[in-house]
């Protein structure tokens, strides 16, 4: 039985987990929650000398090589300093769906700029109201040419390309298909967007008649898309664990100091317990995630159910540790001076950019019939 | 990452499965099993006789050392032992308490003689042991018993009344918590003894419980005499005897078996028709079946990272402190669920596919958040142990036993 990560994984872990506490406290979470960059450069560029977006990009392409468990030890520490980097968007949405679905020639023109931190991709799916899906796309891909709006992007301001998700004429579950677009040409426009989590910059794109190609076939968009979120939700979990452990944490201090009726509100059991809830479902989403990180891994059969599972325990562990840190903190956490709100942003933020629990919960269980069925 | 055993693990999974398909019969079908296991008058004697043929092989301690009838083997070796025999229709669970709590208590404080005397014949399933700590008036704050132990000469004699005793009924020993000085503070004044069953003053009364079962029973003593050389640690010390014992209570407590799961709900759900179409096609089922098997699997994922720590001969983290605060209250909520999911059915013991084993659950998660640790309790052991939050403030901890407001 060897259900863990290797001494060298845990080492590269506390080294990342060094560095955004030197580079990365909250005070740098607040400084882009507050301002106008679109995320900290000076964070980004240590984690790109770190050899961070290179971790999973092939050596053949300029990267490190290394597996899935290696970034999903990154994406653990990314989560728990909520990092306003575009780890998410560019090392996990933007290279896994090259390495998906990407040709030779798009693999080497992509990849190695993503390894070296000179290119940031994203990818662009929603077109505003309503969960996407094949037939409501109205974005449309033909002749080489991207027509249509995208909002919200993550990061589509930062973002040197994006993957979008584009209607090309078929029909059902293949009317769509996804296409590879630079973001530094002048049929594309991008506007900022004001979301719940300004420390994570959002932006509208607009494309006319933009120069694109398609990435994978033609038709294939929605299929690929659910292979990418499969792998990008075990990601996804393991920054959530990091999220829903820093703000169990956060709370876990402030009970401690925080004095009420002559005594540490953490020696009450209302506390107690509301705390002790955070720890049971952080570690039934640690379990689910190391699952789901070693079905990757091992690109085993039981990813699609293992994904789905890790990616609901994780979305509940911080939803719920991010909610009740502030419930601990009281008054003083619904300010805007507190650090309670970042966790609390960032939870609800992951919870909805790969789909929401609901959609997930039913995911499982259509998986889970498969199995039973095969 | 990987479920593998290492080559040494793999030897021994293959010795053990070789014994045991020479020695019982292996499992087909669980739920027969499990309703044998029920049924069954003689299971006792049937479990004495294999606890003996274990121990004669050197299976039915693992981890103890080798002067005790163990293989001073390591921990994974005991559950990959536990993990085949599982496997097989073996009767089991007499000799949890007795071996798992009460002997390596014995081994702690017992005399060397009394150990020679005690340790093989429970070994060898030829005496059973009970633990005889819990009180009517002192469940979850178990050092608040009343049961008494005055000097006597040479021994003590004991007054007073113990509850939820597993099986006292078929024991032959059993260890015993008590107060001996009421007028120091209820920690201080606490000493452990062990007692033979059958004492004169001893009596057994089985509890009958909500499930209809009978496995617990109240016991009371009158006038029982212990002699001084059966005391386990030194006077006033049973509360640090006490937490001895009840380090190993949750291991040995563990995950109830053969039971539903969510292959049966998911059945359970297909089958049933609702107003717009088969519950397995209705939202609110697929999330609440979701929402179990992500339990489910968390707490099967999460013994297996306890599993590597033990396989590497590392202590495990704290995490599987969650188990039982998940597993109890999950038995409980989707054996209800199911039930609904039969509509006014639900009810009937009989002629429903599926619906005793739900019933069973929602009845039994009632005890089970209750029996080795409360919900709450648990609750307040991972918040105090695992965060380092402050104990709870205890207003009794410097007053006297006999000045206390009882209930």
């Amino acid at each position: 039985m060897n259900f863990d990560f290797s001494d060298d994984q845990k080492l590269l872990k506390e080294q990342v987990r060094k560095f955004l506490a030197d580079k990365c406290p909250t005070k740098v979470v607040r400084r882009v929650l507050d301002g106008n960059e679109t995320h900290a450069d000076d964070v980004w560029k240590g984690l790109v000398d770190l050899g961070v977006p290179a971790t999973g990009i092939p050596e053949e392409f300029g990267g490190l090589g290394l597996s899935p468990l290696e970034v999903c030890v990154v994406a653990e520490e990314i989560g728990r300093a909520a990092a306003p980097v575009p780890f998410d968007t560019s090392v996990v949405l933007a290279t896994e769906v090259l390495k998906l679905a990407g040709s030779d020639a798009q693999k080497k023109k992509w990849l190695p700029e993503l390894a070296a931190g000179k290119a940031i991709g994203t990818l662009a799916i929603a077109e505003g109201p309503q969960p996407p899906k094949p037939r409501t796309i109205k974005t449309t891909f033909g002749n080489g040419r991207l027509n249509g709006r995208k909002v919200p992007v993550t990061d589509g301001e930062a973002a040197t390309f994006a993957i979008a998700l584009a209607n090309t004429g078929g029909a059902g579950e293949r009317a769509v298909s996804l296409v590879i677009v630079d973001l530094k040409q002048a049929a594309v426009a991008k506007k900022r967007i004001e979301t719940i989590d300004p420390a994570r910059k959002h932006a509208e794109l607009t494309f006319k008649d933009a120069s694109a190609e398609l990435l994978g076939a033609e038709g294939e968009g929605w299929r690929l898309l659910e292979r990418l979120y499969d792998a990008a939700a075990v990601y996804f979990a393991f920054a959530q664990v990091g999220g829903a452990e820093a703000a169990m944490w956060m709370a876990r201090d402030y009970a401690l100091q925080r004095q009420a009726f002559g005594r540490a509100i953490g020696s009450y059991q209302a506390i107690k317990h509301k705390l002790a809830d955070c720890y049971v479902k952080l570690e039934l989403a640690r379990s689910n995630a190391y699952y789901g990180a070693m079905m990757l891994t091992e690109g085993g059969a039981d990813l699609p159910l293992a994904a789905a599972a890790a990616r609901i325990a994780a979305t509940d562990a911080y939803d719920f540790a991010a909610k009740e840190n502030i419930q601990t903190h009281g008054g003083i956490g619904f300010t805007w001076e507190a650090d309670t709100q970042f966790h609390y942003r960032r939870s609800r933020l992951m919870a909805l950019s790969l789909g929401g629990p609901m959609a997930w919960k039913d995911k499982l269980v259509t998986r889970l019939e498969q199995k039973n069925a095969a | 990452m990987d479920f593998n055993d290492t080559p040494e693990e793999a030897a021994f999974r293959k010795e053990v499965r070789i014994w045991l398909d020479a020695n019982a019969t292996r499992k087909s079908d669980d739920s027969k099993a499990f309703r044998a296991r029920n049924d069954d008058p003689g299971l006792l004697a049937k479990a004495k006789e294999w606890q003996d043929k274990k121990a004669k092989a050197g299976y039915a301690r693992i981890t103890w050392p080798k002067e005790f009838g163990g293989r001073g083997g390591s921990p994974i070796l005991q559950v990959i032992y536990q993990q085949e025999e599982a496997n097989y229709l073996v009767p089991l669970g007499f000799f949890d308490i007795g071996l798992g709590m009460c002997i390596p208590t014995m081994m702690a404080y017992a005399s060397p003689e009394h150990l020679k005397r005690y340790v093989k014949p429970a070994l060898h399933g030829q005496e059973v042991w009970c633990q005889l700590f819990s009180e009517p008036a002192a469940g979850s704050d178990v050092a608040g018993i009343r049961t008494k132990a005055e000097r006597d000469g040479d021994g003590w004699v004991i007054n007073g009344q113990k509850v939820w005793t597993s099986g006292a009924h078929y024991c032959d020993y059993g260890i015993v918590i008590t107060r001996t000085d009421p007028n120091v503070p209820k920690h201080a004044g606490l000493t452990m003894f062990f007692l033979d069953m059958k004492s004169p003053g001893v009596e057994v009364r089985p509890i009958k419980q909500m499930s209809g079962g009978a496995n617990f029973n109240e016991v009371f003593f009158t006038d029982v005499r212990v002699p001084d050389s059966q005391r386990l640690g030194k006077v006033g010390e049973g509360w640090k005897a006490a937490l001895t014992t009840l380090m190993n209570e949750r291991l040995a407590v563990g995950l109830p078996s053969g039971g539903l799961d969510i292959d049966e709900l998911m059945e359970l759900a297909r089958d049933t028709e609702l107003e717009d179409g088969p519950a397995i096609r209705n939202q609110q089922v697929r999330s609440k079946i979701a929402e179990w098997y992500v339990q489910q699997q968390g707490l099967k994922l999460t013994r297996y990272r306890t599993l590597t720590a033990l396989s590497k001969g590392q202590t495990p983290g704290p995490e599987s402190s969650i188990i039982k605060i998940v597993a109890a209250p999950k038995m409980q909520d989707m054996g209800a669920f199911a039930m609904e999911l039969m509509g006014h059915a639900g009810v009937m013991k009989e002629d429903v596919p599926h619906a005793a084993g739900f019933q069973a659950q929602w009845i039994g998660g009632a005890g089970f958040r209750i029996a080795g640790g409360t919900d709450e309790i648990l609750r307040n052991i991972v918040a105090e142990r695992v965060l380092g939050l402050p104990a709870d403030v205890r207003v009794d901890k410097d007053i006297p036993f006999n000045k206390l407001t009882r209930s």
